[in-house]
């Protein structure tokens, strides 16, 4: 494949204007499918969740997931939507192997949920607005794997397999209207878009909301549009950009790309693009033209979608707080930086530490075992940290700390212990006798005769070289066995030696 | 012959119940009624292997005391476009040959639940594309009144089967008048009832907003007794209705005692009348006598205009075809059915898919494939989809005004007799036009039922009379059939089928 030829950012945005849009895919966590009770589940056995509807079998029939239309409204409320009052499904035509019908089940004119917007805050303390066209239900596609050949994919391969364990599970796909202006901002707008989608998804809990899981999937269309002119230019979609990163570095690389070709005088070919993680480009995909013709027409074998008004304010009177004003609250009120607070975000912790807090322990030491120690321990472990240990158990061992009864290295230990379930902290540090030794006396008799056999750092210490006192803590803390504020040692080496 | 295939269905269940006669018995008898006759008549695509055996455990349920079912142990023929996991289920088609599906439709599973004895799957056309079996890729069957003739279609395998006495009872399957039409030409009854009131799920989909399930029989109480059976709601189909539905046996015994007819509301539509011509002689002066005999038995009889019906006919055929284009596009080789592989070229699966659809396809179901995905174009879904969708608004308000002055509304079931296989085959339009009396209802979603009208004179073959009434009111058509049956049959001093031809002797 001959490498794109790209223009240098700065000077595409001086010559052109881009022109953004996004479609995102939200895979929601019901239990059943979009249309059938079979489990929305994956990691059995290929075809195992399913049965004549979602297999497309003769004579299937769908039935429509009512908390599927419950999520989908929820979150298009979240959006700022409009919320239709009757809806109905339709039919998308087109023959593929891995949609079981040779249709998908969607909506066409008469989306559940439309006109709504999104409000973005860039690093620059930059605001924007993204305007949201609708949020429309639909049902996800098996998956096909290609078998033989050298690449994985259908070219060359001897044959494929389909898996319909995914067929049928529901979708929302969000669409925005046309994003102007962006200019040197797009690509991290495309960004923060896609990671404000992502929280208001988690804040409402109506999907795993994993994008490395494909529970969310980006489709980013860019267009640019030559200085001074006002018609719009012929764009591209980039399909199933995965992380924020890459929905930043995919913007970033079409401009750049399209630039290139439209300054050399070529032209832009209206297509789908796949985008290539590892290089960090994207490939022709299949032309797409505005007149595709998936012969919509409404599904016959659903009746419209009326969700009562009753039921939609009862669904918007129990929204959670706004993503982006709740984290705006709690960073101020924990006094993180913006690095910090994000890293929280991105690692789910923000319900867990804020939980922690409430608990009683300090946002310091709430964030700084979450993310450190807890994320180090369930990563080696192939975990989710929340499984790991309480968010009391964590302000416990914080208080521990606080009141000197652990050590930062103890209370490494009695965390080792609850994790492998030995009780609470304070059950831990009893039963594996993990206490700081406060009692001085014990201290002061361990000094003594650590001076005593060490008589020429006694002297050393006496000439004014108190670094010498090292070697009499470190043999104090041994004969410890770690269990002693080393600072309080050290004090008492230093007073026992003056005398 | 044995005269346990004679019997109604209503007769044998009773004598079932009284332990005269065992389920194998009666299963056995039809059975070697189909092996005598079917070779002929050609109604049965398959014929279970499982009858007796099903037949077997239901008698010794009995013998043990359970409590069966009202049609407990009394055989049935079930249409090829119903699922069933027991039984090959093609709709017709050579692009399903062979396919076992691993699920019984709703209604199948309604049957076993209620200890019926599946006999077999009966014959149609191509996915219910037809009005006379003759586009079945597995060959045509035969009306047992003249086997030269069709028993009507799509669902001719299940009207024949009930009129040649291989099943007392059967199910079928109306997108346009398949159950009613050949119930109408080969004398037997057939009830479309109210769009949603049976069961899709497991029904071979050829147009979802136009189906429905219903029985046919030899009578209108035995059409009842199965309705109660296979109807009300299911979870399983979104367009199923959560009525709280009356016993249809009880509407027919009420319609056959009674007289009901008196003060009856009788509206004939003017536009299904045959005032206009293209109805058969016959039929037109058999449907002139039954408005006699009604309005002497004191039924009202006014005649109402269906301005709209005129289009009904063209509406349909964008409706259905584009529908079933949409529905036939699962046939594709990749999970299920005929698989073939593409003579020339790359073997991708796009080939494969056509290469399959090119060969398991007949001529009829590509016709309406490409009929359906040309109406649903974009630039052309307006003026076709859109347009005949509003047809279907304007036949709605048309029925409502015909109900607003009458109980039912009655025409013929079929502008003429059964006409000879072959005779039309060539001439999807005149093919087309045998449904112009049913398909109104269809486009409406009313309940429509077809009772034997007597021989024409001309041919002396079955003419079929159609019974509407409004949606939900099933019960109604019922009880006035089994009225008007009861009126008729007193004329006539029988029943129409047991003049029909004993195939043993007329063929053997």
């Amino acid at each position: 494949m001959a490498k794109d030829k790209l223009l240098d950012f700065d000077k595409a945005l001086e010559l052109f204007e881009p022109v953004l849009g996004f479609e995102v895919h939200v895979e929601l966590n019901t239990k059943t499918k979009m249309f059938c009770g079979c489990a929305n589940a994956f990691g059995e056995g290929a075809n195992t969740n399913t049965c004549p509807t979602c297999l497309g079998l003769p004579g299937g029939l769908p039935q429509v997931n009512r908390k599927a239309i419950e999520s989908s409204i929820r979150l298009g409320l979240a959006l700022g939507c409009e919320i239709a009052e009757n809806c109905r499904f339709a039919r998308k035509n087109y023959f593929y192997p891995d949609t079981s019908k040779n249709f998908q089940t969607s909506q066409y004119d008469e989306p559940i949920a439309f006109d709504g917007s999104l409000t973005l805050e860039l690093e620059s303390g930059r605001e924007v607005t993204v305007l949201i066209e609708r949020a429309h239900m639909e049902e996800d596609a098996g998956k096909l794997t290609h078998m033989g050949g050298a690449t994985g994919r259908i070219q060359g391969a001897d044959y494929s397999l389909v898996d319909f364990n995914r067929g049928g599970v529901p979708l929302v796909e969000i669409v925005t209207k046309i994003i102007e202006g962006a200019e040197a901002d797009a690509p991290e707008i495309g960004r923060a878009y896609v990671s404000a989608v992502r929280d208001i998804v988690r804040a409402l809990g109506v999907s795993n909301a994993r994008m490395e899981e494909g529970n969310i999937r980006c489709d980013a269309n860019v267009s640019l549009r030559r200085r001074g002119e006002t018609k719009l230019g012929t764009r591209t979609e980039t399909k199933n950009v995965n992380s924020l990163r890459s929905v930043e570095r995919a913007v970033r690389y079409e401009i750049q790309r399209q630039a290139a070709i439209l300054e050399a005088g070529g032209s832009i070919t209206q297509e789908t693009r796949h985008w290539h993680e590892d290089s960090g480009t994207t490939s022709a995909g299949r032309p797409k033209s505005d007149a595709d013709d998936y012969r919509y027409f409404p599904e016959p074998d659903l009746v419209p979608v009326a969700p009562s008004r009753d039921w939609v304010e009862e669904l918007r009177a129990s929204l959670p707080e706004p993503p982006a004003e709740r984290n705006a609250r709690l960073r101020d009120a924990w006094g993180f930086t913006k690095l910090e607070f994000q890293d929280v975000v991105n690692g789910e912790l923000l319900d867990i530490v804020e939980q922690t807090v409430a608990a009683g322990a300090s946002p310091a030491d709430a964030r700084k075992w979450w993310t450190g120690e807890l994320t180090r321990i369930a990563n080696a472990q192939g975990v989710g940290v929340a499984t790991l240990v309480a968010p009391t158990d964590v302000a416990q061992l914080s208080a521990l700390v606080a009141s000197g009864d652990l050590t930062d290295r103890l209370a490494r230990q009695a965390l080792e212990g609850v994790v492998a379930g030995e009780g609470s902290p304070a059950e831990v540090v009893e039963k594996r006798g993990l206490k700081v030794v406060s009692d001085d006396g014990a201290l002061i008799a361990a000094i003594d005769e650590a001076l005593a056999a060490q008589p020429d750092v006694l002297e050393k210490i006496k000439d004014g070289k108190v670094q010498a006192a090292g070697a009499v803590i470190g043999a104090v803390m041994k004969a410890m066995k770690g269990q002693a504020d080393a600072a309080r040692v050290r004090e008492l080496v230093l007073e026992r030696a003056a005398q | 012959m044995s005269d346990l295939i004679k019997l109604s269905a209503a007769e044998l269940a009773s004598r079932l119940a009284a332990r005269e006669v065992s389920s194998v018995e009666a299963t056995q008898a039809h059975l070697d009624r189909i092996a005598a006759v079917d070779g002929d008549v050609h109604a049965f695509l398959h014929v279970s292997e499982h009858a007796l055996e099903t037949a077997a455990a239901i008698d010794a349920r009995r013998a043990a005391g359970e409590p069966l079912g009202a049609l407990a142990g009394v055989p049935i023929a079930i249409k090829d476009v119903l699922a069933t996991q027991d039984m090959p289920s093609t709709s017709g088609s050579k692009i399903l040959e062979g396919w076992v599906p691993p699920y019984d439709a709703t209604v199948v599973a309604r049957l076993r639940g209620a200890d019926l004895v599946p006999l077999g799957k009966t014959n149609m056309d191509e996915f219910a594309m037809g009005s006379s079996t003759e586009h079945s890729a597995y060959g045509p069957s035969h009306n047992p009144w003249d086997l030269s003739r069709t028993p009507g279609g799509s669902g001719g395998g299940s009207s024949a089967a009930v009129s040649a006495f291989e099943a007392p009872l059967a199910i079928g399957s109306d997108t346009g008048g398949s159950i009613r039409q050949p119930a109408a030409v080969t004398g037997s009854v057939g009830v479309k009832p109210t769009y949603g009131g049976v069961s899709r799920y497991g029904a071979i989909a050829l147009a979802s907003s136009l189906d429905q399930v219903g029985p046919v029989s030899r009578s209108v109480l035995d059409a009842a007794l199965l309705h109660d059976v296979i109807g009300g709601h299911d979870p399983l189909d979104s367009t199923s209705l959560g009525n709280a539905w009356p016993s249809m046996a009880d509407a027919a015994r009420r319609g056959a005692a009674g007289d009901g007819l008196k003060g009856l509301k009788v509206a004939v539509v003017k536009e299904l009348s045959g005032e206009g011509g293209g109805f058969q002689a016959g039929v037109k002066q058999r449907f002139d006598e039954t408005v006699a005999a009604l309005t002497a038995a004191g039924a009202e009889v006014v005649e109402v205009a269906a301005p709209s019906f005129e289009y009904a006919v063209a509406a349909y055929y964008l409706i259905l075809p584009a529908e079933a284009s949409s529905n036939l596009a699962r046939m594709d080789s990749v999970r299920f059915g005929l698989r073939v592989k593409p003579e020339a070229g790359p073997v991708t699966v796009e080939h494969v898919m056509s290469a399959t659809r090119d060969a398991g396809f007949g001529a009829e179901v590509k016709r309406r494939i490409i009929l359906g995905t040309y109406a649903l174009s974009a630039g052309y879904y307006d003026a076709y989809y859109g347009s005949a969708q509003k047809v279907r608004t304007l036949i709605q308000q048309d029925f409502a005004t015909a109900f607003a002055q009458a109980d039912v509304v009655i025409s013929p079931a079929a502008p003429t007799t059964a006409f000879e296989l072959g005779s039309l085959v060539n001439d999807p339009l005149a093919m087309y036009l045998n449904d112009v009396t049913t398909i109104p209802a269809n486009l409406a979603g009313i309940p429509g039922m077809s009772i034997p009208m007597g021989l024409a004179p001309e041919d002396g073959l079955p003419t079929g009379l159609q019974i509407l009434a409004p949606a939900h009111q099933d019960a109604r058509l019922y009880e006035v059939g089994a009225a008007i049956e009861t009126l008729l049959e007193d004329a006539w001093g029988h029943s129409l089928l047991s003049q029909a031809p004993l195939l043993t002797e007329v063929t053997r």
